[in-house]
């Protein structure tokens, strides 16, 4: 059957369609789509589909159903594979039992990342075989390929998708989902699960001996594929592939085409290619992973070769690639001149407004940074996490922003590493349970004197609203016991703990006060529903107005940012964006903003 | 050559229901029998940020449309019309809705926003045809200005290489059926406005 989806929705229908028992991920862009699809099919496709509480919580489970023979994916973003790199890297000695599928979704550009990370990397690091799909079918085709890869090999397999894949659409021929396997069991056998030092030994040698076998097994694929037309060639992989295919095909140029898939990478297919040409373009987005291949084995086979690339400036080190960036390179590879990109003068776009993405029309967050910064003043330190919350930047109150859960952390060395000022340290609800917990415990424990603040909307709001412990069910809807973050802020050792409701604003800033005067480590847990949530499930709040002749014009609401708030010149106007939190009501001197009778 | 029978570079504000377009074309691509690629903006940029989707209709390469490529420049929003003028190829078409939706910058009083002729005069010099309408104000006459998206959709119809009909059939598959009265007549509205 072909169907138009996304490149996500591909790789989830895959993963049905490989009979897998066991899905589990944490949500980051661009790799949230795949666990979101699933969750609510589980029930009906008998499938455990979980949101775990961090990438490494996610890896793990995945292992375990691995264990008892039922095929397991585990899905994350390219930084989540920082956070599982623990159990990742010695999975690959131990093995899996069922298939196991690792899915890292690679950012170039950064369009939702704190960095532009190759996950291809990893898998070298770790000895796993990686696939790197082009497009939604190849994300779906190599999904199904990775789970009988991995029990042929017995290690697990990773699939490395991209933005451009998991978020392009396309016809994508699927099949129809297999069932689970029955009868799943752990079978006792520590040489092969207990990672003790006497097994880790001949496990690592078994894990080598497997490479070559892997290489062979891949070298087939037809995602290294080649056409030979000249003495001149690209060699390119994954997504670039298809630009340089659509390049070559666009210049109707005489060029030989090497398309990479699949790793470790093919020695005799790059070979064999390499003996073809006496020039050649190798073209990848992030690190030059194929080029450095290219290079050693250009030294066996053809030395005399000529290798373009990113050392030597044709294709870029950082961003993304497109198929214009492409055409570009082969056509300067080969002499002739680049296809002028139209672009628009700089003074014509000077009459542009930004517009950066921002905090939603009666977010809390922007409530709880207004609070904090009246309480804790410009000159506090305000240590910030990953989150929608990290869009507060313009307000002064999000000093720094490093990885998942720093905040906390980072926050205790600044003071440990000898500053004096107030420190309040923000995250978010899913942040602080993913990895803000043992910063916390850490903190409370090494006598840190800061406040942390928890930004708690009750649900995962920027990858787009996956529910966590907090939220009172699971991903596939099964209610679960709703944890309270006071409760375990208590328990971890934080001295003062304190919940306040932004949208009471007055109180919250009393509450940020109390928390900024505590001698030791203070909580402030600023609690709202995410506003995005209200709207779904049916809250109304009646809208607010300025009333024209009580403004004064002092544009106190209009700095406050929220984007339902404007200025006409003379007074401020509340458009219909309003979400009716009635905080501008709160902050301005005059008295102006009232609730819309 | 060729690589794409048409290419399409829908822009907006997060939130304006770009995506649903995308989804609308893919669908009649398929039922039409045509190959068909997208791109979508997901994440962090959707907050009340600047969005750019492509649809290459006709094609079977990567989704992504190079500067300078595209056959209709589809804007939801006049000024992010501009923004993304670059990716029109010489012979490009600008849809573009007259109404604008004001960034926070503007809003804060950071930046001002340009008018509607600032913007389209410019537009004019890089585009081979500019058409401007006020969808927003045509979405509300057909019964909801959450329509402007199908009102662009029916006005960008003629430039794709699908029947009407199956452009129907795909948004009547697509959107909820007590809404596809207030659709259809969108769809309409924002046709008749570009012949």
């Amino acid at each position: 059957m072909r169907e138009y989806l996304l490149g996500n929705v591909a790789i989830a229908k895959g993963i049905l369609e490989a009979g897998a028992g066991v899905v589990s991920g944490y949500p980051g862009t661009p790799s949230s789509e795949i666990v979101d699809y699933l969750a609510p099919l589980a029930r009906e496709q008998g499938v455990h589909v979980e949101w775990s509480v961090n990438e490494k919580v996610a890896m793990e489970v995945a292992i375990g159903a691995s264990w008892t023979g039922t095929r397991s994916a585990v899905t994350m973003k390219h930084v989540g594979l920082n956070v599982a790199a623990d159990p990742f890297m010695t999975l690959a000695y131990l093995g899996v039992g069922g298939g196991m599928v690792v899915i890292s979704a690679d950012d170039p550009y950064c369009h939702s990342s704190q960095n532009e990370q190759d996950s291809r990397r990893y898998a070298a690091f770790a000895r796993v075989p990686c696939l790197d799909p082009a497009d939604p079918q190849e994300a779906r085709d190599m999904t199904l390929r990775a789970f009988a890869l991995s029990e042929e090999f017995g290690v697990p397999v990773m699939l490395r998708p991209t933005t451009r894949v998991s978020h392009a659409r396309a016809d994508v021929l699927v099949g129809t989902p297999t069932e689970r396997l029955a009868g799943p069991q752990f079978e006792k056998n520590p040489a092969r699960r207990v990672a003790l030092p006497v097994h880790a030994r001949p496990l690592h040698v078994e894990l080598l001996n497997k490479q070559a076998g892997i290489e062979a097994a891949l070298e087939k694929e037809a995602w290294n594929r080649s056409v030979v037309r000249s003495e001149v060639g690209v060699i390119a992989s994954g997504i670039s592939g298809l630009y340089a295919e659509e390049a070559i095909a666009g210049m109707e140029a005489e060029v030989s085409l090497l398309r990479i898939g699949t790793y470790p990478i093919s020695r005799k297919v790059v070979g064999d290619f390499l003996e073809k040409v006496s020039r050649v373009l190798v073209v990848e987005e992030m690190d030059p992973v194929v080029e450095e291949f290219v290079e050693m084995v250009a030294k066996e086979r053809n030395p005399d070769v000529e290798i373009l690339g990113k050392r030597s400036g044709h294709v870029p080190g950082v961003g993304e690639l497109d198929p214009l960036t492409v055409r570009d390179a082969i056509a300067k590879m080969m002499g002739l001149p680049p296809r002028a990109a139209p672009t628009m003068s700089p003074q014509v776009l000077s009459i542009l407004p930004p517009r950066p993405p921002a905090l939603c029309p009666g977010c809390s967050h922007r409530a709880t940074y207004y609070a904090m910064r009246k309480a804790f003043g410009k000159d506090a330190v305000y240590p910030n996490d990953i989150g929608c919350y990290t869009m507060g930047v313009g307000m002064g109150t999000v000093d720094t922003c490093l990885c998942m859960g720093a905040s906390i952390t980072v926050g205790a060395g600044i003071r440990f590493g000898g500053e004096e000022r107030p420190i309040c340290a923000v995250l978010g609800d899913s942040t602080f349970l993913h990895s803000g917990l043992t910063g916390l415990l850490n903190a409370a424990y090494n006598g840190a004197r800061m406040t942390v603040a928890i930004l708690d909307n009750s649900i995962t709001a920027m990858t787009g609203h996956q529910p966590h412990p907090g939220a009172g069910r699971t991903a596939s809807g099964e209610p679960s016991p709703p944890i309270h973050l006071e409760d375990i802020c208590r328990s971890l050792g934080a001295g003062l703990i304190e919940t306040a409701d932004p949208y009471d604003l007055d109180s919250t800033i009393e509450t940020f006060k109390r928390a900024r005067d505590h001698p030791g480590l203070s909580v402030v847990v600023a609690k709202r529903a995410c506003v995005i949530s209200d709207i779904r499930s049916g809250v109304r709040r009646p809208r607010l107005k300025v009333d024209e002749e009580k403004c004064g014009g002092c544009k106190v609401c209009v700095k406050f940012g929220c984007p339902a708030i404007e200025f006409d010149g003379k007074v401020a106007k509340i458009n219909a964006l309003c979400s009716g939190c009635g905080v501008c009501a709160a902050i301005c001197p005059q008295q102006a903003i009232e609730v819309v009778k | 050559m060729r690589t794409s029978e048409c290419d399409v570079v829908v822009v907006g504000v997060g939130g304006q229901g770009v995506i649903l377009i995308s989804e609308i074309i893919g669908r009649a691509a398929m039922l039409a029998g045509l190959s068909v690629r997208g791109v979508e903006t997901h994440g962090m940029a959707q907050r009340g940020g600047s969005v750019l989707n492509h649809i290459r209709v006709g094609c079977s390469y990567s989704a992504m449309i190079s500067p300078g490529s595209a056959d209709v420049l589809l804007a939801m929003e006049p000024a992010e019309a501009l923004r993304y003028a670059h990716y029109l190829s010489p012979e490009g078409v600008a849809l573009v809705n007259t109404r604008p939706v004001m960034p926070v910058t503007v809003t804060t009083g950071q930046a001002s926003y340009p008018s509607i002729e600032e913007i389209l005069a410019p537009l004019r010099e890089v585009a081979c045809e500019v058409k401007a309408m006020d969808a927003t104000g045509l979405a509300a006459k057909a019964g909801s200005p959450q329509a402007t998206n199908v009102v662009m959709l029916g006005a960008l119809a003629g430039y794709l290489p699908i029947e009407e009909a199956t452009l129907l059939q795909a948004l009547s598959e697509t959107v909820p059926a007590r809404f596809l009265e207030i659709n259809r007549k969108a769809f309409e509205l924002g046709k008749i406005e570009v012949e």
